[in-house]
């Protein structure tokens, strides 16, 4: 295979890649769509040329677990006008500083000398808040339940430590309402989840039964390395020449049935769910995660009174068809020719795990495999 | 974004813990992990602890699948 040095043996590699042909030629070659949900997998299935490997007829589709990508614009403006409030410092993730907003974005405001910081943990933006008492720290919270529970724990160590200017302003998102939402797309064709591996350590692969249950969809959790990623996708086949549909854990080192319960109940007691608006999708119901009322002091939109304002721009920007599965990044006519990692127009491009930056990183490698999605 | 790695606990201090990343040594959060012992191995994402790693499980999975090719 040609790809990067793989932490395992060729052969063990083979033999998986080997039992999914054979199983796709039992079930004489017929077309099956395969999600994988997280935009981390996205990088991984590029990163080890999965893609290449894998029997034609298996579809990898790229879903939209990619917490930056999801984000829509109306988020970014908001953002974007609390740069013009006295004392206000923003603290924000890395790869949000260059998405765009409807005029601009959060890096060219921060050369331009806007207190925008990038941190690596919310902690850090809480450690601002107490080194800088008369300055009103705010923190952009994006991210799925990984990185929710994080912030949650960093508000309750504010609440401990009475401190008063540390905001968050959550944009806070939760994956199974977005696969409901992609199931029931008449659009889209999804035999198979490869289901999110660090939102399952902490939710549990419990949160996944409904789609087998109810939408009779195989699921299977997986890590991110290249057996994992084979066996899961081995697993996900196995059942649907079984015609069985069932919630299987590939990733178990790391994820059980029920997950980390110590952190859902912080998150628990932090946030709550409510309706949101996702990139590409419109409003999916219970899909966001907004502070309860009894943290309505660090509520950012609360404290600064923000309003959101939806931003209906005419753009060639594909994004939200990406996100669904249904076309790959090289169909849209920004692809390269406008959009680039360096100039990127849309959030598929500005994220390290956008559809459209992995796309691009490892295009050289995509030899065959990459086939249009739309059904 | 699912990025977590998986790191080492050297040494515990409430709801601190300075762990071994391949080498490099960071102090993370452990408030969200139930019980941390020293010497476990956790998922560190965004500065915190947010799940154990199995590694038990983990080899299993390597040994499993290299019996079976023998």
């Amino acid at each position: 295979m040609n790809r990067i040095k793989d932490i395992y043996p060729e052969k063990l590699l083979q033999k998986h890649i080997k039992n999914i042909h054979q199983l796709t030629e039992l079930m004489d070659n017929r077309t099956i769509h395969l999600m994988e949900v997280c935009g981390t997998h996205t990088m991984s299935v590029y990163r080890h040329g999965i893609k290449q490997v894998l029997p034609k007829s298996i579809h990898l589709l790229s879903g939209p677990g990619c917490p930056v990508c999801v984000t829509p614009t109306e988020i970014i403006d908001a953002v974007i006008e609390l740069t013009n409030i006295p004392n206000v410092i923003l603290t924000t993730f890395g790869d949000i500083i260059k998405v765009p907003g409807s005029k601009t974005n959060l890096r060219k405001l921060k050369g331009q000398g806007a207190e925008i910081h990038i941190v690596y943990s919310s902690l850090d933006a809480l450690e601002y808040a107490r080194k800088y008492p008369n300055k009103k720290i705010v923190f952009i919270g994006v991210g799925f339940e990984t990185t929710a529970p994080t912030i949650a724990a960093t508000i309750l160590l504010a609440e401990k430590e009475n401190i008063r200017n540390y905001y968050v302003l959550s944009a806070h998102k939760v994956i199974p309402p977005a696969m409901r939402a992609l199931v029931e797309d008449k659009e889209i064709q999804i035999d198979g989840f490869i289901c999110p591996g660090h939102v399952s350590s902490i939710t549990g692969a419990k949160i996944y039964e409904f789609l087998a249950k109810e939408y009779h969809i195989p699921c299977v959790v997986a890590g991110f390395e290249s057996l994992d990623i084979l066996l899961a996708i081995e697993m996900l086949i196995r059942q649907i020449y079984e015609k069985r549909a069932l919630v299987e854990v590939q990733y178990n080192r790391s994820v059980s049935w029920n997950g980390n319960q110590k952190a859902q109940l912080v998150l628990e007691q932090v946030f709550e769910p409510m309706d949101d608006n996702w990139r590409g999708f419109g409003v999916i119901p219970r899909s966001g995660l907004k502070l309860k009322s009894n943290y309505s002091q660090f509520d950012a939109f609360k404290k600064f009174s923000i309003k959101l304002i939806e931003s209906q721009q005419p753009t060639a920007c594909i994004c939200g068809d990406i996100l669904r599965g249904m076309k790959l990044p090289d169909e849209c006519k920004l692809y390269r020719r406008i959009c680039t990692p360096e100039n990127p127009i849309g959030p598929c491009m500005v994220s390290s795990e956008g559809a459209c930056a992995a796309f691009y990183k490892y295009e050289n490698i995509e030899l065959s495999g990459r086939v249009p999605t739309i059904i | 974004m699912c990025l977590a790695i998986p790191a080492k606990i050297i040494s515990i201090k409430n709801d601190s813990a300075v762990v071994d990343i391949s080498g490099n040594f960071r102090e993370i959060n452990i408030c969200l992990i139930e019980n941390p012992k020293i010497g476990e191995y956790v998922l560190l994402h965004a500065g915190f602890a947010i799940e154990r790693v199995d590694t038990e499980l983990a080899k299993e999975l390597y040994d499993y699948n290299l019996k079976k090719i023998e």
